[in-house]
Formats: structure tokens, C-alpha cells, sequence
């Protein structure tokens, strides 16, 4: 079916107005996703994907302007990590800013730089994982970022990482507007853990393709800064292989637009793929619109995946989640779970949620469940009669709500450094 | 230490009047006990006194040590020194017992204008008392009564007394589920923490507790008030004879108890 001419307008008009690269390496892949996002069009407001989301704020040719932070309010991201930190500012690599690019068990290139090359590792992933999860949804930023990102990170795992990976987002004008794409292949029996903080620019297009060999490791923990005012759109599309683990874990707090999408395949037998989220959001500080989308399909035997989504919502702010588990014929003793959940600390926040299961195959465990909830009142009185202030019981049963998440992340500290974060927006919303 | 006169409290939302005047003074250090059927008023007035939501104070005062209790709100009230041991604590999944017992502890120390203690100091001070109430170090880690027995609950809840050091202490249903193994092992928990300059108001349904916590005075409610007011052998007169007798006597029916 050809999609509606509007939509088609609206591609066109965005793409006339971006600088397309033509690329090395990447040259057929951008082609070709720049023919795929031509003929989609971008989302409309009557795509059945796009109900709870406006795409008016993407489609616009500029990005409405969002005030970046004072750089000295820019919060530490992971400064106590020993780790490699490759920095982007309104997404410009920052040299200065980045450590020099080297891990033991690890390839590390920029895609500005590999991109001079007619062959190089990433070609089979770049564009690949991105128009191989365009069914059944189409995804159209995806391809749009497929076919003009200027830049990104190629890495590729042929060990045991050394140290996480950090990519640190900076942003400082205005208006910028980076399409960033990224690639990491994990080779087999390789393991990295992947950082990302900070919001990329005014308003950003983020894809990452992840390539998960065989009894590969990955964790992925990510921090969608504070800044209130900023837009973003990302896409993970992940392929995970037998016996490989995938785990991603993101918090975001504040932002005008965020909509994260994560399509999972899990292609080999006995693997396993988590994904999780803790969102925070304050309608008092400015419009928060936050949407996790997930698309988990099982096409291998003995998988097992989870989804865990939390969102603690005040002052009008509005969640969505939109999470799909797909088992496909033959994918037997698949087990899926997948719950949505949001905390509503007032009555004008909202929380929307679209939880769905497709199986095809027999012998499967599969489970989904969304909830919305204010706070226990009960708890809080229990809390109080201990002594423990309004706001501080408050704050308790927030972190109690979002445990199931950051049980998600299974290094301690790191888990520690979420818990503070969420602690530390805690205390800046109290009222 | 507590003053109640004429206390009558109505829920919120309906018009439901459940305290019709109650009248109660517990003396510095000394162990009250009220005794009542099902429904007459005893958990209400402990939620009351601790600040819960939903009831309505329509007549009477009750105070801490001269204090206004009925002003204040939950958490000033148990900086203030009251101290309520819930019939069924509540869980809180997620939220450490350590973190839980030690926010509870510093928060109260803060109010007080005391100095709060260091995670280390306070570590020292949990495990031991919570070795005299035979509260492993399993359960401290654990989230707040999640996955804990009845007794474990219980027992919890002392801890917690212990560690806070009210003044003037509320236990609702303490014995209620328990074994009398379980029982004994609170009721040593309690007496632990008797002094001279703490009072005590023993809930209870049945009997039996307060041969292990002895009061000095028994109260028997009914139909939201005090029906009468004893000596122990008050207690043993309910534990043989039951209730329908006292009912009968202030012209109570069994329903409206
Ligand atoms: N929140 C409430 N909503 C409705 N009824 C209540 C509520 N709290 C107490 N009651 C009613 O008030 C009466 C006294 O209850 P309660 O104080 O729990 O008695 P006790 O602890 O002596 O068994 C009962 O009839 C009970 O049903
Ligand atoms: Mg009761």
C-alpha cells in the first residue's frame, strides 16, 4: 500500500532540507534506506504507531529551540568509572574532550572516519539490523537516519572489553539537530557494557545496531539527561545469537519529547534479551512526553526475554508504551515477559499502554501486564508513622515502584548510580 | 504520658460514627491494656492517635505529655515519641529493612535536632538489638516484611520500636497470628524495652499475651467506648467469662460491639 501523500510530503520536504552524505562503505545501505524512507513517508498523525505520539515536533523541517544546561549544572556522568569516554557535542565529536580510543579486546572507529573506506567490518550491519526491523512496523526515522547520519561509533567486540565504553552526549546550541548512528558488533563470546548520557542536541535521531554473536555479553546503560525543552528520538535494533545476552537499561528524566524504540531479535537458540526503563517526569518544569516502544521477537527455541517498564509521572506529565512480544512458529519453550508500569503522583498525569502478544508457537510461558497506580497510601502512612517526612516516604515508595527496573542492571555500582540519580531528581520534585 | 478525653472520631467519607467519647490516661511507665471484641474501635483509636487519614475528629483531645497530639502530623507525632506497632505491618517492596529502619531513625534524630547517625554507627547499633530479638542479619537486608512470617513481621515491628525509642509505645494485635513460641519471643522484646520513663498501651483480643506483658491497668472497650476499668484480674475475668456479660451489663448487643 503506498503511503498517504502527505506523508510522503513531509519526507520529502524533511530530507530536502538535510545534508545527505554520500558515503563510503555505508554509500548502498544510505541509498537505500534514503529509496525506503521516500516511499514510507514519515509518521503521520493518523499511523496507528503514532496515536499516543505527536510526530509534529520531528517532521518540522528546524527543531523547535531547546535551552541547553549551564555547562556548570551539566551533572557528572560516570566520572567515577574507569572507562573510555568518546564525547559528542550537539553532535560533533569533541576530541579533546574524548579519551584516545583504546580498549583492550576492542575496535573502535568513528563512522565519519571509516566512512572514507569503500569495505570495513560494520558493512554488514550498517542499514542492515535498521530495514531488517521495518517489519511488520515501518519505522521511518530509522531509515531516515540510516541514510543521513553524519556520524557515529563503529565498535567491534573480539573480547572481553576492558573497560565500558562511554559515550557522553553534549549539548550546547540551541537549534542543533544530529543524526547519529552507531554500530557494535560483538563477536562471539565477547562482552562490553555500553554507557550513553546526556542529550545529543536541541533535538536528535539516535540509531544504534547491535550485533550480538553467539555467547556475546552486552550491557547497555543509558541516561537521557535533564535538560528539559529537548526532543529525542532513538531506535536500538538489536540481533542476539545463540546463548548471547543482551540487557538494556535506560532512565530518562525530563524532556519535552522522548520516544525510544527497541527491536530485539533473538535469533539463536537458549539466549536471552532484557529490556528495561525508568522514566521520571515533571509537567512543572516543562511538558514531558515520554514513549517506550519495544518489539521483542522470539524466532529461536529455550529464549527467554524480559520487558520492565517504569514511569513516575506529576503535574501533567504523559507516558506511553507501546511493547510487543512476536514468537514465531517453532520457537518453542519461549519465555516472555513484559510489564508496564506507571505511578501517577496527581490526577492530571497520564499514562497510556499498549501491551501485546503474537504467538505462533505451543510450548511457550508468555505473560504481559500494565498497571497504573498512585501512591499506597497505606505505605506512606506506615513510612510516616515511623517518623519518616511526607516527601522522604514519598520518595521511598517511588524507588520501591521503580525496584523491578533497576534490578535490571546487574553491576552494583552502576546500580548505584542510578539509584542516586533517580534519589537526586527525587529531591529536586518534591512539591 | 497519653491524655484522651471524650475522644469521638467519625470516618471521612461516610457517617460512620466508630469512637462515641472514649476517656484514657496512661502514667509515665506505666503498661495499659485495652480488651475488646471484634469491631469495637481499638485499631481506630490507634490510628487516630497516630495521624492516619480518613477519620474525623469531631469532639475531644488527646495529648502527648501535654502536647496536642491530634494537630500534628504523622511523622511529628513519632518524633514527638508515639510509637504505633501496626496489626499488619505493611510491605514495602524494593526499600531495604536497614534503609528503611535507618531513614526512620535519622529522620526522627533530625527532627529532634540530634546528630544523625553514620551508616557505620548504625549498623553496630541494628544488629544488636536485633540479636536480642533473634532477627538475622538475612532479614535486615531484606525488603520491609516482604516474604516475612507473621512472626518475623511482629518481630519487626518491635525492632523497630527498639530502635526508635518512643516514649510512648502502641502495640495494636501484637500476638494476633502467632504461635506461642513466636509470642513469647515479642513479648520478651517488649519487656526488654520496659523503663521507667516509657508507657505502654497493649491491644489485645485475647488473654493470653498479657500473662507474658503485664499490665498494670486493663481496659475493656466496647461499642467505642471504655466499658470498665481494672487491675489485671480484669483480663482473667474476659478470658473466663468472655465478653457477653460486660456487653449485657452497659446494655451493649453482641452486633453492636
Ligand atoms: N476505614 C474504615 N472504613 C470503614 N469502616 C471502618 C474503617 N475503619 C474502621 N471501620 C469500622 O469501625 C469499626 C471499628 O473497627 P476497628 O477499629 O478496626 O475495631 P477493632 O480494632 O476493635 O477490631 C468496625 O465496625 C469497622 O468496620
Ligand atoms: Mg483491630
Amino acid at each position: 500500500m503506498a503511503a498517504a501523500p502527505q506523508k510522503i510530503e513531509a519526507a520529502q520536504t524533511r530530507l530536502d532540507a538535510m545534508e545527505l552524505p554520500k558515503g563510503g562503505f555505508t554509500a548502498a545501505a544510505r541509498a537505500d534506506a534514503l529509496d525506503r524512507v521516500t516511499r514510507m513517508g514519515l509518521p503521520g498523525p493518523r499511523d496507528e504507531y503514532w496515536r499516543w505520539t505527536n510526530p509534529a515536533g520531528l517532521n518540522a523541517v528546524a527543531p523547535a529551540a531547546a535551552a541547553p544546561f549551564h555547562p556548570k549544572d551539566e551533572p557528572a556522568n560516570f566520572d567515577v568509572f574507569d572507562r573510555i569516554r568518546l564525547v559528542f557535542v550537539d553532535g560533533v565529536f569533541d576530541e579533546d574532550l574524548s579519551d584516545d580510543p583504546v580498549v583492550n579486546g576492542v575496535e573502535l572507529v568513528r563512522l565519519q572516519e571509516a566512512d572514507d573506506r569503500d569495505i570495513h567490518w560494520a558493512q554488514p550491519v550498517y542499514g542492515v539490523l535498521e530495514a531488517a526491523g521495518q517489519k511488520p512496523v515501518d519505522r521511518p526515522y530509522a531509515a531516515l537516519n540510516t541514510a543521513a547520519a553524519s556520524d557515529g561509533i563503529l565498535i567491534r567486540v573480539t573480547g572481553k572489553a576492558s573497560k565500558p565504553i562511554h559515550i557522553d552526549y553534549r549539548h550546547q546550541s540551541e537549534e542543533s539537530d544530529p543524526v547519529l548512528h552507531h554500530v557494535i558488533k560483538l563477536e562471539e563470546g565477547a562482552e562490553l557494557t555500553l554507557l550513553e548520557s546526556g542529550p545529543a542536541g536541541a533535538r536528535f535521531n539516535i540509531v544504534t545496531e547491535i550485533d550480538v554473536a553467539p555467547r556475546a555479553v552486552l550491557h547497555h546503560l543509558r541516561v537521557q539527561g535533564r535538560e528539559q525543552q529537548r526532543q529525542a528520538l532513538t531506535h536500538i535494533f538489536a540481533r542476539v545469537g545463540e546463548e548471547a545476552t543482551f540487557k538494556s537499561f535506560t532512565m530518562t528524566a525530563n524532556g519535552a519529547l522522548t520516544r525510544n524504540e527497541c527491536i530485539i531479535d533473538i535469533v539463536g537458540d537458549d539466549a536471552r534479551a532484557h529490556v528495561a526503563g525508568a522514566a521520571l517526569g515533571d509537567g512543572k518544569t516543562g511538558p514531558f512526553h515520554h514513549d517506550d516502544t519495544v518489539f521483542v521477537t522470539h524466532a529461536a527455541e529455550r529464549c527467554e526475554s524480559r520487558q520492565v517498564f517504569k514511569k513516575v509521572l506529576k503535574n501533567g506529565a504523559k507516558g506511553i508504551f507501546q511493547g510487543k512480544i512476536l514468537v514465531k512458529e517453532g520457537a518453542q519453550k519461549t519465555d516472555g515477559y513484559q510489564i508496564s508500569q506507571a505511578l501517577l503522583l496527581d490526577e492530571d498525569s497520564q499514562f497510556l499502554a499498549k501491551p501485546e502478544l503474537e504467538i505462533y508457537a505451543d510450548d511457550v510461558v508468555c505473560s504481559h501486564g500494565s498497571t497504573t497506580g498512585a501512591i499506597d497510601e497505606t505505605a506512606l502512612f506506615y513510612l510516616r508513622s515511623r517518623g519518616v517526612p511526607h516527601a522522604e516516604a514519598t520518595a521511598l515508595l517511588v524507588l520501591s515502584f521503580m525496584a523491578d527496573a533497576i534490578e535490571e542492571i546487574d553491576d552494583e555500582a552502576l546500580r548505584d548510580d542510578i539509584l542516586s540519580r533517580l534519589e537526586g531528581w527525587l529531591s529536586r520534585h518534591r512539591s | 504520658m497519653l491524655e484522651i478525653k471524650n475522644l469521638r472520631v467519625e470516618l471521612e467519607d461516610e457517617d460512620k460514627k466508630i469512637l462515641k467519647g472514649v476517656d484514657l490516661s496512661v502514667g509515665t511507665g506505666q503498661v495499659h491494656a485495652i480488651m475488646g471484641p471484634n469491631g469495637s474501635g481499638k485499631s481506630t483509636l490507634s490510628y487516630v492517635l497516630s495521624g492516619r487519614d480518613g477519620y474525623k475528629v469531631t469532639d475531644g483531645t488527646a495529648a502527648l505529655n501535654d502536647e496536642d497530639l491530634l494537630d500534628m502530623e504523622p511523622e511529628e507525632r513519632a518524633a514527638a515519641g508515639l510509637f504505633l506497632a501496626f496489626q499488619y505491618p505493611v510491605e514495602i517492596p524494593g526499600v531495604g529493612n536497614m534503609t528503611f529502619l535507618r531513614t526512620a531513625v535519622n529522620s526522627q534524630r533530625k527532627a529532634r535536632g540530634e546528630s544523625e547517625y553514620s551508616a557505620g554507627e548504625f549498623l553496630k547499633i541494628v544488629r544488636e538489638k536485633a540479636k536480642s530479638l533473634k532477627i538475622d542479619a538475612n532479614m535486615l537486608k531484606r525488603p520491609v516484611n516482604v516474604g516475612f512470617s507473621g512472626g518475623e513481621k511482629k518481630r519487626n515491628e518491635i525492632l523497630q520500636m527498639a530502635m526508635l525509642e518512643p516514649k510512648m509505645c502502641i502495640l495494636d494485635e501484637t500476638d494476633s497470628g502467632l504461635d506461642v513460641d513466636a509470642m513469647k519471643l515479642v513479648a520478651e522484646g517488649v519487656n526488654a524495652l520496659r523503663s521507667e520513663g516509657r508507657s505502654f498501651l497493649v491491644i489485645t483480643h485475647y488473654q493470653r499475651l498479657l500473662d507474658h506483658i503485664k499490665p498494670d491497668v486493663v481496659h475493656i472497650m466496647a461499642d467505642g467506648r471504655i466499658i470498665k476499668t481494672g487491675g489485671p484480674e480484669l483480663a482473667m475475668e474476659v478470658e473466663k467469662n468472655g465478653y457477653s456479660d460486660l456487653l449485657k451489663e452497659h446494655g451493649i448487643s453482641e452486633e453492636m460491639a
